[in-house]
């Protein structure tokens, strides 16, 4: 690209802070009402300045939670939305990238109808089949657990069908190499096909764990448990009190936290996950 | 150490296309057997064959005195180079080469050495710690070699290695493969569609068409004894000339009776006013020039046309005659000119080119 010059780049820059600064500001708004005392928000009178309570807010909403009489220390929440969201990334991961090396290397009878059965599972996305995920999950007394959290939300068509392209891209010498060299599938999928597609798995895994943690409405549904809830259905539970105020700079803290896993993933994964969109290692 | 025997061997494809028609070749310890053919005559495919990669649908495929054709290609004692090398991208070079004697539970002291003395042999001891993707092409497939000779197989298997390299490299790559085959004394068998690399690399030459073997043999003596017109236009450049013994001219100066097909190398005509006892001589007027130092290509087209006499590969348009002469001297284009031929230097074919006539 050739390098704009003077004014046009003036003008560029400009229109990009603009753009931080609209994305950035209620988030800073976040952070400084996490730091007041409540009195004042509640009176209208928050200051756009860092107040001086941070320490004693924080340790509260991470280890008590709210005053009121559903109160839940945030630091479980986070602990069972981590768990969710690690098991959701993971598994999907795992069991696509099986799926695929199945449907991509093998002949086996019904290869492309089930390809198919799988391709459609794209149109049935959680909401459209909440009511029988929930009636089987029930069935198989998996509420209020991590494996209720987590199994209906695993099998991904999404994942299945990306790394099927992908496989479909590595040349089928590879795979011959391989066979003559004496690796059988087991051995060609875990020395060859995996370490191959690592800058995919790392992209999916932004994606996914970005995914599973801000999960809502499933786990609104099946946990009742207040230990079992996950951040996400625990800030909108702190804002609805119906006897006193919303603690704000509590939900506030709530809500920082909850922004840290996914900011922490996508900063640590960054370059193998751009890798992973943009490269096809040959 | 082993011979390999092709018996008869098909290969049909569900959908009834048959890739290969019955192919009988006998390949002796320690040769260097090289399929040649045009794209599509399915002499990759009879490699993978041999390799296991594909399946035999009829005859044997006989590696060593034991049938192959139901045994894995890990345990057919082949090693293999591909086309596009299949280096594993994500491995060093070293591991790419131990890579075939871990999973065979080789010892690592041993795994040590052997890759040691291949890298020593290709000259890739530098490189031993990098990826695929930071080396040159050349030392690529230098790599996919490494890779087959650390295992010591019972025979080497090369499917087009030198295509994807330039020119010059290929020509040195096509000396250190012959060196390398000769100094280990392994079996091989190599596919190209390259007539010059056949000519060179091979002890035993295997033309194939259209899944069939057209001539198995010495290489100088396939050129000298093409036994159809498709061998005689595809081996030797530029091709052979073939033209119908109809014409009147040649038939008055040979004789022959009933139709065939006269064959005369580019290399075998003289510009020359007499006409040699029982050859053959052809007045030309020159249409091109070609140069190339050592020596000149001089196209010419006969006088009176005729028809085509057979549909093969690299074959000229029809009344074009390929002269080939020492040196840069050449007639005007334009000019007319008389070539001549001797007895000894002409091919002839029945009129169907799929048989040879000895004269």
């Amino acid at each position: 690209m050739v390098e704009e010059e003077g004014f046009r780049r003036y003008v560029a820059h400009a229109i990009l802070w603009i753009g931080i600064a609209i994305v950035a500001f209620p988030v800073y708004i976040a952070i400084v009402a996490s730091t007041q005392d409540n009195a004042l928000i509640a009176n209208g009178q928050m200051s756009l300045l860092p107040g001086g309570h941070f320490f004693e807010v924080y340790y509260q909403t991470i280890f008590v939670g709210t005053s009121g009489s559903t109160r839940e220390p945030v630091g479980n929440m986070m602990l069972n939305s981590l768990v969710m969201a690690l098991a959701i990334a993971i598994g999907k991961i795992a069991i696509s990238i099986i799926s695929a090396y199945a449907i991509v290397y093998f002949r086996f009878p019904f290869r492309m109808p089930i390809f198919w059965i799988i391709f459609i599972t794209l149109m049935l996305p959680v909401e459209v089949r909440i009511y029988p995920t929930y009636k089987i999950v029930a069935d198989l007394h998996m509420l209020d657990s991590y494996a209720g959290l987590a199994l209906p939300l695993i099998a991904s068509a999404t994942a299945t069908l990306l790394f099927r392209q992908f496989f479909m891209t590595v040349p089928d010498e590879l795979l011959e190499a391989s066979r003559i060299d004496g690796a059988g599938p087991l051995r060609f999928f875990w020395d060859t096909l995996l370490p191959l597609s690592r800058t995919n798995m790392a992209a999916l895994f932004v994606i996914l764990f970005i995914l599973g943690w801000n999960q809502y409405l499933w786990p609104l549904l099946i946990t009742t448990r207040d230990d079992m809830q996950t951040i996400q259905v625990g800030i909108r539970k702190m804002i609805t009190t119906t006897d006193a105020l919303t603690e704000w700079p509590i939900v506030m803290a709530t809500a920082v936290l909850a922004m840290l896993p996914p900011v922490f993933v996508v900063v640590a994964m960054q370059k193998l996950f751009v890798r992973g969109l943009v490269e096809t290692e040959k | 150490m082993a011979n390999v025997t092709l018996r008869n061997v098909r290969k049909t494809y569900t959908g009834g296309f048959e890739a290969i028609k019955g192919v009988n070749v006998d390949v002796a310890d320690g040769q260097f057997c090289v399929l040649v053919g045009p794209s599509g005559c399915g002499k990759s495919t009879l490699l993978r064959m041999v390799a296991g990669l594909e399946t035999v649908t009829g005859g044997e495929i006989d590696i060593g005195g034991r049938v192959v054709n139901q045994v894995e290609p890990a345990d057919r004692d082949i090693a293999m180079v591909f086309q596009n090398y299949a280096l594993y991208p994500h491995m060093s070079v070293f591991n790419n080469m131990a890579y075939g004697l871990r999973n065979r539970g080789m010892k690592e002291a041993e795994v040590k050495t052997r890759v040691d003395e291949a890298a020593r042999v290709l000259e890739l001891t530098p490189m031993l710690e990098r990826k695929p993707r930071q080396l040159s092409g050349g030392q690529r497939q230098r790599v996919a070699m490494g890779r087959a000779i650390v295992r010591q197989p019972k025979v080497f298997l090369f499917d087009e290695p030198l295509s994807n390299l330039d020119a010059k490299l290929r020509i040195a790559m096509r000396v250190e493969i012959r060196k390398l085959q000769r100094r280990l004394n392994t079996t091989s068998i190599y596919v190209t569609h390259d007539q010059l690399e056949a000519m060179t690399l091979a002890d035993i030459l295997v033309v194939m068409n259209g899944g069939q073997v057209e001539q198995v043999g010495n290489p100088l003596a396939i050129y000298e004894k093409p036994a159809t017109t498709f061998v005689a236009s595809f081996i030797g450049a530029p091709p052979m000339n073939l033209m119908s013994t109809r014409i009147d001219e040649i038939k008055s100066q040979l004789g022959a009776g009933e139709a065939g097909i006269l064959g005369i190398r580019p290399e075998d005509f003289v510009i020359t006013e007499q006409t040699p006892a029982g050859g053959v001589a052809l007045p030309l007027t020159v249409e091109a020039i070609e140069r190339v130092g050592a020596e000149t290509f001089v196209y010419g087209s006969r006088a009176q046309d005729e028809q085509r006499v057979a549909a093969t590969p690299g074959e000229l348009p029809p009344g074009e005659v390929i002269v080939r002469i020492p040196g840069s001297e050449a007639p005007p284009i334009g000019q007319k000119i008389r070539v001549a031929a001797v007895r000894n230097k002409l091919h002839l074919f029945s009129g169907d080119g799929r048989t040879r006539i000895e004269a």
